[in-house]
């Protein structure tokens, strides 16, 4: 469990939090600029000096009863940021050698060439800084952190400074950090579309405090949270991959035997966990099964939720298919005119998206 | 030239390289402490370092007499730890040297710490780098034209001083009579040759030692584009 209890005061700003984040897979800090996500991640760190207790399964980084405080190079982290902040100095090699040769060699237990392979970076490794992309670089840095055998990841925004080509390019990395390495990551983003595919814990600051935190899933299926408003607003489903229809490139993400989606096939093999986010807006309700539609997908469920949205045309619906929940951005006048009521049997019509791995 | 014109010549480079060797070593902790500092004293301690730019040399020199002479605070200090006293000899135009030169190394330095990102110390210590090792490991490589600026300015311009010299050391031959003061007793002499010789050979030094100083501090991309 990574726990925080951490409080500052500046002239316009306070940063008044107590989490207790999981200390497996990916937390994510979501929030818009000023909300003090980053003030945060640089106090976990020990980067800034905020008053409380920061602790990783136990082990005591920070707690002011005690007097105590880990400096940051004595605390097993690995931390990347926007910037990357490589050594302008050195190449991509003496970069990664640099943290790996300040941890005790009983310490390691990621080998640099693990880390390289992970991150792809292994025809980079004489080059120098100034003459990588901006994504290679952000690769460099993270493999740079991994090479340390954090026993946490931070990483603030590591990808906000790359265009979305570069993003791309760095995101399956990513992913592969979260499948491949036990290591818990905290995220700082504002960015919902990253948070969806890589989160699996999500906690919302405003104004430097916790507005609300929980499973990703769970906080995105919710229509009270901001998070649930806007044309990003949208669950993610978890599942497996229980069917392929070659013919037509096609994979059927399972989440248990009600809730099966087509989605466009990427080759994943059966029975491979993948994760699917359904946009509030791809989603449509029906009272009967229809036919001659071209949308893919037609889900039975039942209307668990309804909220009205900020813009007066609009409101959102959360439907309950077998486990899983859906979210549909309908209007009102719909709404109204098919009576949707909590209880209201549906046929919730998704169209066909992209699975995530 | 003369013996003593030579002689002369090799005590002002020897003066020069044990003064820049000391500038370095205690101007590279004021430059990091100045460049790093949130303390209300900065400015008052960059306005101590600087004072040799815009004092008369004759006034620095004049103080330090008072100070290193028989009865001034430090010289009973040298004479009680039995260095006997600093004024017209070898080591007190090194205290005066390293005093007068002090901001042409200092103000390199500070700026070349100052031109780091703080995030690169950050990174550093995210990488488990602790203070001492972030200095040494990031801080002087990446200061380095800073270095090389510093001990360039150090070295000619104590090369280069005559008011300090002449209040604190005279001009005892071998001992204290550095090339400025030389060309000086030349020209008070009428030898006119003796001294335009000694005078030409400080005004190629000083090109030199510039344009050599500014070819290697050229920013590294200009460097590769004339490399490729």
């Amino acid at each position: 469990m990574i726990e925080a209890r951490l409080h500052l005061a500046r002239p316009r700003f306070a940063l008044d939090v107590a989490l207790a984040l999981p200390a497996r897979g990916v937390s994510a800090l979501l929030g818009v600029s000023g909300c003090g996500k980053t003030t945060l991640l640089r106090a976990l760190a020990g980067l800034e000096r905020a008053a409380g207790r920061v602790a990783l399964d136990g082990e005591v980084w920070q707690d002011d009863a005690e007097r105590r405080f880990v400096p940051t190079h004595r605390r097993p982290l690995g931390y990347v940021i926007q910037e990357a902040a490589l050594f302008p100095h050195l190449d991509v090699r003496r970069n990664l050698d640099y943290g790996q040769r300040r941890v005790r060699a009983g310490a390691r237990r990621i080998a640099l060439d693990q880390a390289v392979t992970l991150l792809g970076i292994g025809p980079l490794m004489e080059r120098r800084p100034d003459t990588l992309s901006g994504g290679e670089r952000q690769r460099v840095a993270i493999a740079r952190a991994l090479a340390t055998s954090p026993r946490l990841l931070l990483m603030d925004e590591p990808l906000a400074a790359l265009d979305a080509r570069r993003k791309a390019e760095v995101l399956p990395y990513l992913d592969r950090l979260h499948d491949e390495l036990g290591i818990p990551i905290v995220y700082v983003s504002h960015a919902i579309d990253e948070v969806a595919r890589l989160a699996d814990h999500l906690v919302l600051l405003d104004a430097g405090r916790v507005s609300a935190e929980g499973a990703l899933a769970d906080m995105l299926a919710r229509l009270d949270l901001p998070v649930a408003f806007g044309d990003d607003a949208g669950v993610v489903l978890d599942g497996v991959v229980g069917a392929r229809d070659e013919r037509w490139g096609l994979a059927r993400l399972d989440v248990d035997a009600e809730a099966c989606l087509w989605a466009r096939d990427h080759g994943l093999p059966l029975g491979r966990r993948v994760r699917l986010r359904v946009l509030a807006r791809d989603v449509s309700l029906t009272l009967a099964p229809q036919t001659g539609s071209s949308i893919g997908n037609q889900l039975r469920g039942v209307v668990e939720a309804i909220v009205d949205e900020a813009h007066p045309a609009l409101a959102l619906v959360r439907v309950r298919v077998g486990s899983a929940p859906l979210v549909a951005r309908l209007t009102r006048r719909s709404a109204h005119a098919l009576a949707l009521a909590v209880g209201t049997p549906v046929w919730a019509q998704v169209k066909t998206v992209a699975l995530m791995e | 030239m003369s013996a003593a014109d030579w002689s002369a010549v090799a005590l002002t480079a020897q003066l020069a390289a044990v003064a820049t060797l000391l500038l370095l070593v205690v101007g590279m902790p004021i430059a990091w402490w100045l460049a790093r500092t949130r303390s209300r004293l900065k400015p008052l301690a960059a306005s101590l370092v600087a004072m040799p730019i815009v004092l008369p040399p004759t006034v620095l020199g004049f103080y330090l007499l008072a100070l290193m002479g028989p009865h001034g605070a430090v010289g009973e200090l040298t004479e009680a730890l039995g260095l006997g006293r600093l004024p017209f000899t070898f080591a007190g135009l090194v205290v005066g040297s390293v005093l007068y030169s002090m901001p042409f190394v200092v103000q390199p330095l500070q700026q070349a710490f100052e031109a780091i990102d703080e995030r690169t110390f950050e990174a550093a210590a995210t990488l488990r780098a602790g203070p001492w090792d972030r200095f040494f490991s990031i801080a002087l490589p990446l200061a380095r034209p800073g270095f090389v600026t510093a001990t360039v300015l150090g070295f000619a311009h104590t090369v280069g001083e005559f008011g300090v010299v002449l209040m604190i050391g005279g001009n005892i031959p071998g001992r204290t009579r550095v090339l400025s003061v030389a060309i000086y007793d030349h020209v008070e002499a009428s030898e006119l040759a003796e001294a335009h010789r000694l005078a030409a050979g400080m005004v190629v030094f000083a090109l030199v030692v510039l344009v050599a100083l500014y070819r290697v501090n050229r920013p590294a991309r200009e460097r590769a584009r004339q490399a490729a």
